[in-house]
């Protein structure tokens, strides 16, 4: 198969590279590009680990063709933080223990990061149903949901 | 080295705190590497080939037309991992699980793996190999594959632990017994008896990160392995083993681990990942996909359970038996013992009796799953227990209460126990406001206990002390939810320096002593106990230093916050010297500071906990909704509260996964139906209410700072309390696990349709 070259923006940069047209875009990030911090915990669309912000959507990135990020804005855990001043949903992660392995971590912010975007003031309810596609193994989700609160009200008061 | 572990009661700084932990800011940023975020040069892309049978003979395997295609660097099959074993029978059932011999044994089972240049060559590899299979009879459910006519798995098992001599082979590899007592006496004495039986199914540990390791065998037979594990020592010396290598020509490296709960406890794919790399001498990185992860890794045990308690009027229980068979999928195990072991832990009983059969089956090999064995068991026992208390007309935490078992009982198990929580965590359920809150229409409260023995042993650890005075902390337990943050608090308290001092890192296998797994909850109780010694004898050399600077005699020289403090009248002039002064001038008073510490750790202390929840169920649909649920657990000492809560929420919402949906489901052909978590559903954020939790500090007496672990316990209550509480909501007892809504929605219809009968 002859591969496809694709040009994008990622995390606010110009980015360009070659994949097979059956690749997927969690694939490229991860292995062409070695943007990790996305994972693979299914490659099913049903652990919600990879996932990632495409043009203003939470997709997974996992059920996304690496060719069709052609001229579109692709979001990742690498590039919520500035620097070194994290994002306040880090901040409140690492405050609540909102993580034990982590390795949920990364969709669990970008998917709040999205949720927060659209509803900046959810209920308990609201975070429940909206961080539902997002599975963590160790947590319960107690303290996810407690840190995601705090955020909202410090990213209110901002 | 002659370091007392005992408990001796002290007023704490850094214990006890919540600071964030040192590998947070890497967690929240991606930066951190999991099994499957590290690559080497020239790597290739490993994968394997399983078996879609239950139970087939591998008559032939060619692998030619595979090895000819443009890509593939390597192809293996059983003959590439020869038997070096020499009659470690578990260690063979090890080899022949990573790669089928004769026989594949399950759906899943590996059969044959390739090393090529990329995923889709590979892959495209796995469809050239031929493999001759003669289809066998299966058996996959446990109560099946006991009976005489079941097809055996290796007729070369003879049931061992029975009084006679078995004459054929059998799918029960043992039979094992605890208690003590005389049961039919105590039965005699009996005002009210309970028998039920309980059959609960298969779970999987459900980690998020799937396995995955990178191995690169050098020419000159040394070889580094990266991988993501509980236990990278343990994997260190299964792969040497298998391999017939030296062990110390194998460095392991510990990813951080996305997840592990038991789970990554035994080598798949790490010995076929080194096998692969020999074969090709190219690195090779191997990761399951999530259908390999269930059908090749994991599971628990599926069990069924007998259990029969009798009590007097006044509510003392007389006599408790059980028998309990657990499935161990194709190799032999202990899992139906430590069932046995477990399941009247929490009660002071004087007649008792457990009985366990280990059992084989066509599914994958059991693995550990947090405090393995005692859920099942605890299900059984705590559903039998309400029933018990319901029929002499008692509240079921009353009844409890006055049966538990206390310091000095003799422990159904055998040994007698010391100071527990068991008493304290029922009187704090009895206290606690969730027992008194109202509940509504069709909702249902339950409670139920739950036992974990704990482990300690092999540990070692280093601490080094830089010029700088800082601290390096270097364990060789992984860390699995925040164990390097304890582990800080910890060198911290007894350095008495600040906790941001201190850097704990989990050191590969060629820069540290062995260390056995983190499983058994050992991780902060074993690690900490070594890092305490370590600091200690860290703190002899600070003091001869401090007593060389000074020119006095280091007998006068004590260590107090993190200082050197000359004791005495003579000495009033001498300023205190912290650890940084001495640090800086290591290099004149004889070199590098460190303590270490290998010890073996004894004396986990057990734990108990107790579980509340309230449950809503749907007559109609038989669908379920947590509304609350509530931990107490003893931890001892709890050394950073927050991971600990975190502990107990987070085995909570697996026992709810395993009370209500998670299942493996076979069908007829013994092929696993639900093998992705679409199908195979765990608890996402909308099933569950907040988890509250309460910590109990009931010291261990074998830990200076009395710490027990922590981890496991909290999965052991749940699918009773669960379970009791279904009942009660739906007035009907629930007796098999998990409770979906069309087992709910049965055993309503079952139970309407006995009324209407009547
Ligand atoms: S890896 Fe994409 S949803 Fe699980
Ligand atoms: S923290 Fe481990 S899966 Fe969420």
């Amino acid at each position: 198969m002859a591969a496809i070259a694709v040009s994008t923006t990622i995390n606010g940069d110009n980015v360009e590279y070659l994949c097979q047209p059956d690749e997927t875009l969690l694939d490229v990030l991860r292995d062409r590009l070695g943007l990790t911090g996305a994972k693979e915990g299914c490659g099913t669309g049903d652990c919600g680990a990879c996932s990632i912000i495409l043009d203003d959507r939470l997709v997974c990135s996992c059920l996304v063709l690496g060719a069709e990020t052609e001229g579109r804005r692709v979001e990742t855990i690498e590039g919520m933080a500035h620097g070194d001043r994290l994002h306040p949903l880090q901040q409140k992660f690492l405050e609540h223990a909102a993580l034990q392995c982590g390795v949920c971590t990364p969709g669990f912010l970008i998917a709040a990061k999205d949720l927060l975007a659209k509803n900046p003031d959810p209920t308990e309810e609201e975070i429940r149903f909206g961080l539902a596609g997002n599975l963590c193994r160790c947590t319960g989700y107690d303290k996810i949901v407690r840190a995601v609160q705090d955020a909202a009200s410090v990213m209110k008061g901002a | 080295m002659n370091f007392d572990p005992r408990y001796s009661g002290r007023n704490f700084a850094s214990v006890g705190t919540r600071p964030i932990r040192p590998d947070g800011v890497d967690k929240v940023t991606g930066r951190a590497r999991y099994g499957a975020d590290f690559n080497m040069a020239g790597q290739l892309v490993g994968r394997v080939l399983r078996s879609p049978h239950a139970h087939a003979t591998i008559r032939k395997i060619d692998t030619s037309k595979a090895e000819k295609l443009n890509g593939v660097k390597a192809v293996i099959t059983a003959a590439d991992l020869p038997d070096l074993t020499d009659g470690d029978a578990a260690l063979y059932d090890i080899l022949d699980n990573c790669m089928a011999r004769k026989k594949a044994l399950y759906d899943g089972h590996a059969v044959a793996a390739v090393a090529a240049v990329d995923a889709r060559t590979a892959r495209q590899a796995l469809k050239l190999i031929e493999i001759d299979y003669e289809v066998l009879p299966h058996v996959t459910d446990v109560d099946e594959a006991m009976k005489h006519s079941a097809p055996v798995l290796d007729d070369t098992i003879f049931t061992e632990g029975l009084e006679q001599e078995p004459v054929k082979p059998s799918n029960v590899t043992k039979r094992s017994q605890y208690g003590h007592g005389d049961i039919h006496a105590g039965f005699g004495q009996a005002d009210y008896v309970v028998e039920r039986s309980f059959k609960t199914e298969q779970t999987h540990q459900g980690y998020i990160e799937p396995h995955a390791c990178v191995a690169s065998v050098s020419a000159d037979g040394t070889a580094d392995l990266w991988v993501c594990t509980q236990g990278h020592f343990v994997y260190r010396q299964h792969c040497a083993q298998l391999l017939g290598m030296e062990a110390s020509k194998l460095r392991v490296t510990s990813s951080e681990i996305g997840g592990g709960f038991g789970g990554k406890t035994h080598v798949w794919a790490e010995p076929v990942a080194l096998a692969l790399s020999r074969k090709a001498g190219r690195p090779v990185k191997l990761v399951m996909t999530r259908d390999e992860v269930f059908r090749a890794s994991g599971p628990t045990s599926a069990t069924s359970i007998d259990v029969r308690i009798g009590a007097r009027k006044d509510g003392t229980i007389t006599a408790a038996e059980a028998t309990l068979r657990y499935s161990c999928g194709p190799y032999a195990g202990m899992w139906a013992e430590l069932g046995a072991m477990t399941a009247f832990a929490c009660y002071n009983l004087a007649n008792v009796r457990t009985v366990g059969y280990e059992v084989l089956v066509n599914r994958p090999k059991t693995a550990a799953y947090r405090a393995p064995s005692a859920p099942m068991a605890a299900f059984a026992v705590e559903s039998a227990v309400d029933e018990l208390a319901k029929e002499i007309g008692m509240d079921p935490v009353e009844f409890r209460i006055r049966n538990a078992a206390q310091e000095g009982t003799r422990s159904s198990y055998g040994p007698v126990y010391g100071p527990i929580g068991i008493g304290p965590t029922l009187e704090a359920a009895k206290n606690h406001p969730h027992m008194q809150a109202p509940l509504g229409k069709n909702q249902g409260r339950g409670m139920a206990c739950g036992f974990w023995f704990n482990f300690g042993g092999q540990t070692c650890t280093d601490l080094n002390i830089g010029m700088d005075g800082s601290v390096s902390l270097a364990v060789g337990t992984v860390d699995v939810g925040g164990s390097r943050a304890s582990l800080s608090l910890v060198a911290a308290e007894e350095l008495g320096i600040a906790y941001e001092q201190v850097k704990a890192v989990v050191a590969d296998t060629s820069s540290l002593g062995y260390n056995d797994m983190t499983d058994g909850s050992r991780g902060t109780f074993s690690s900490s106990m070594a890092t305490i010694s370590a600091a200690r004898n860290a703190i002899k050399i600070l003091r001869e230093r401090a007593a060389q600077m000074w020119d006095v005699p280091v007998d006068d020289v004590v260590w107090e916050n993190g200082h050197a403090i000359a004791k005495g009248e003579k000495y009033g002039n001498l300023a205190a010297l912290s650890l940084r002064e001495i640090a800086a001038g290591s290099g004149k008073t004889g070199g590098p500071i460190a303590g270490h510490s290998e010890l073996v750790a004894d004396g986990a202390g057990v734990s108990f906990a107790t579980h509340i929840c309230d449950i809503e169920v749907d007559p109609e649909t038989g669908a379920t909704r947590v509304l609350r649920y509530t931990v107490l657990q003893d931890a001892g000492k709890a050394v950073h509260p927050t991971y600990v809560e975190g502990q107990y929420q987070g085995g909570a919402a697996q026992g709810i996964g395993w009370a209500l949906n998670e299942e493996y489901v076979y069908g007829k052909d013994g092929r696993l139906q639900n093998p992705g978590f679409l199908d195979y559903r765990i608890p996402v954020c909308s099933d569950l209410p907040m988890i509250d939790t309460q910590i109990l500090e009931i010291p261990n007496p074998n830990h200076p700072y009395g710490v027990r672990g922590v981890g496991e316990t909290s999965i052991v209550p749940p699918l009773a309390a669960i379970a009791n509480a279904v009942s009660n909501a739906a007035g009907v007892r629930m007796t098999h696990i998990p409770m979906s809504p069309p087992r709910i929605l049965a055993a309503i219809e079952a139970e309407r349709g006995g009324r209407w009968s009547k």
